[in-house]
């Protein structure tokens, strides 16, 4: 079987195939820890990290499992590489490790990586199993920092709060106060229900947008003239 | 001379939706005459917002979902759905309240599931739901009731309350409810002596008796007109007495509050009446709508006592919800004529 195409591989990952919004795996993650865009990003790019590293190297030992053992070996390799993810950020960025907790072990569980190292890294060459892995990990990140900014806007009426847990002193003002300094702040947002509306929501807007792109190309599809079929009913379109 | 051939059912009346939903409007009207009477203009203001809202978000929802606008706008339930989360309301509350409230309950908890008869959840409650957890501060101040110490805010400063920063707590009080679970040190009477809002009312606190009251009116008049059979509101009162009698504890400093105070107080009898008697989102036999109620009356009690929050109807209504299906599921009636009918949880063969 031939490995796609990188093309292919990236409109799976952004869209067609997104983690979060169409294979809808690793919603844990995505409905604890996306009430700020910081910690979105946060969880985004380690979840991103260990899922190049573990497609990479499941992608190397593919013809070294048995059948028998690859399901084990594949969460050894994804378990040790949350480990190494961990440690990064407790050394790096101690606060953000503090807030995000037991999520950051719980990467181990998302259904996405060992999704990817399952079905595409063990069948793949390594090129492609590293670049579905990057592909998968920046559209669930992107999917993330959409759902973050969305419930931080309307939760406390702030975009990019915080940002220097990641990005240090440099992003201490990168706050931006939208909704002026007295909004109320609609808590749902924050608050777990928040999460699943604003999800759905995004899942409702993909659809919406498929539907319209395929509207669309149905109209332009060319008609074919000449046809020596006889039709004797309906409309040719 | 040619027969007409009709079909079965021969009701001299057909009752519509938008029949049901103006008798329904028409027999709150009591309960807001004394929401008025006892807490003042604000209420009004929430239904002119409550309901300009329902029917802004409705008619948007229409056309963005392709459906025909005035004919949905015409069956009355938005404007139901807009009054039962008005009057729930504390009046006087900031004017995105109501607003932000009835947008969610009309787009999120109606036209999203598909709009009327399609809805799991009672759309006033979820927009109230929303509210009190998104808004705490705001949803918990109620202006004390008339008849209580300083009077009610008059139309100005109404005016200045809702669309202002004009702060409210010059005027609320402490709802009986919340008086009674957050005392723990005095016996019940001596509570009724020291309370102004307790010692003014008869037994379950001036002007909140009288709205209760006022929507047991009106709830008795759907009962007559056939709105809805007995079952729901009896099983809910009946549950609340029950627990709230055995938890009396004889009025001592420990009591959850006289059985009295828990029909009359709060939103008991808008919620018996008005509420769990949605027949889109409570269970759908009668012997179901019987149970449906017990489970909304259990859980107010529960909430209310061991709770955190001031009220419970609203949470106990959108938990029953949720149970309403697996209600069904155990109560499907016999149809005559036919064998006992399957389960959808009995195992297939």
């Amino acid at each position: 079987m031939a490995s796609p195409t990188a093309r292919e591989i990236t409109h799976n990952g952004l869209w067609k195939n997104n983690p979060a919004l169409v294979q809808l795996l690793g919603l844990c993650p995505l409905l604890a820890v996306t009430g700020s865009v910081v910690n979105a990003i946060g969880l985004g790019l380690a979840t991103l990290a260990v899922l190049v590293c573990s497609n990479t190297a499941v992608s190397l030992l593919r013809n070294n499992m048995s059948a028998t053992v690859r399901l084990p070996a594949s969460v050894m390799i994804i378990a040790t590489f949350t480990t190494c993810a961990e440690l990064l950020m407790k050394a790096f960025t101690y606060e953000l490790y503090q807030i995000l907790g037991i999520f950051i072990p719980l990467i181990v569980t998302n259904c996405t990586i060992l999704g990817r190292a399952d079905a595409f890294a063990s069948k793949n060459p390594v090129g492609p199993s590293a670049l579905d892995g990057f592909m998968m990990g920046v559209g669930f990140l992107l999917v993330l920092i959409a759902i973050g900014a969305i419930r931080e806007l309307l939760g406390q009426g702030t975009l990019f709060a915080d940002m220097d847990l990641i990005f240090g002193d440099a992003a201490k003002d990168w706050k931006l106060t939208l909704l002026g300094e007295d909004y109320p702040g609609f808590l749902i947002a924050i608050l777990p229900p928040g999460a699943f509306l604003v999800a759905g929501l995004l899942i409702a807007a993909k659809n919406a947008i498929d539907a319209e792109f395929e509207r669309r190309a149905k109209l332009n599809r060319q008609v074919v003239r000449g046809s020596k079929r006889v039709r004797t009913t309906g409309n040719i379109q | 001379m040619a027969l007409m051939h009709a079909s079965s059912p021969h009701t001299a009346q057909p009752q519509t939706s938008a029949n049901i939903m103006q008798l329904v409007l028409a027999a709150m009207v009591p309960g807001i005459v004394a929401l008025v009477a006892y807490f003042g203009v604000g209420v009004l203001f929430n239904l002119a917002l409550c309901g300009l809202t329902a029917l802004a978000s409705e008619a948007l929802m229409l056309k963005l979902r392709g459906r025909p606008i005035g004919f949905y706008l015409r069956d009355y339930s938005a404007l139901v759905t807009a009054a039962l989360l008005a009057v729930a309301l504390p009046p006087y509350c900031p004017w995105w309240i109501p607003v932000v409230g009835t947008a969610t309950a009309i787009i999120l908890a109606k036209q999203l599931y598909g709009g009327l008869g399609f809805n799991p959840f009672n759309p006033a409650m979820v927009g109230y739901v929303v509210l009190l957890i998104s808004f705490p501060v705001e949803m918990t101040l109620w202006v004390a009731p008339a008849t209580v110490e300083h009077g009610l805010p008059d139309i100005e400063e109404a005016f200045s309350l809702v669309f202002g920063n004009y702060q409210v707590d010059g005027f609320t009080m402490a709802t009986p409810l919340e008086i009674v679970r957050h005392n723990n040190s005095i016996i019940m009477s001596q509570l009724y002596n020291e309370e102004p809002v307790l010692a003014k009312g008869s037994i379950a606190g001036a002007g909140w008796e009288m709205v209760n009251l006022a929507f047991l009116v009106g709830g008795l008049y759907l009962l007559y007109r056939k709105v809805f059979t007995w079952h729901a509101p009896v099983g809910m009162l009946a549950a609340l007495f029950l627990l709230s009698t055995v938890f009396y504890d004889s009025g001592s400093s420990l009591s959850e509050g006289s059985p009295l105070l828990h029909l009359f107080s709060g939103a008991t009898m808008l919620g018996a009446f008005f509420i769990i008697t949605d027949p889109v989102s409570s269970a759908t036999s009668t012997r179901g709508r019987l149970y449906f109620g017990i489970g909304v009356g259990i859980l107010v009690f529960v909430i209310r006592v061991w709770g955190s929050y001031p009220d419970a109807v609203a949470f106990a209504v959108l938990l029953m919800n949720f149970a309403a299906p697996l209600i069904d599921n155990y109560t499907l009636p016999r149809t005559y004529g036919h064998a006992a009918p399957r389960r959808a949880t009995e195992k297939e063969d």
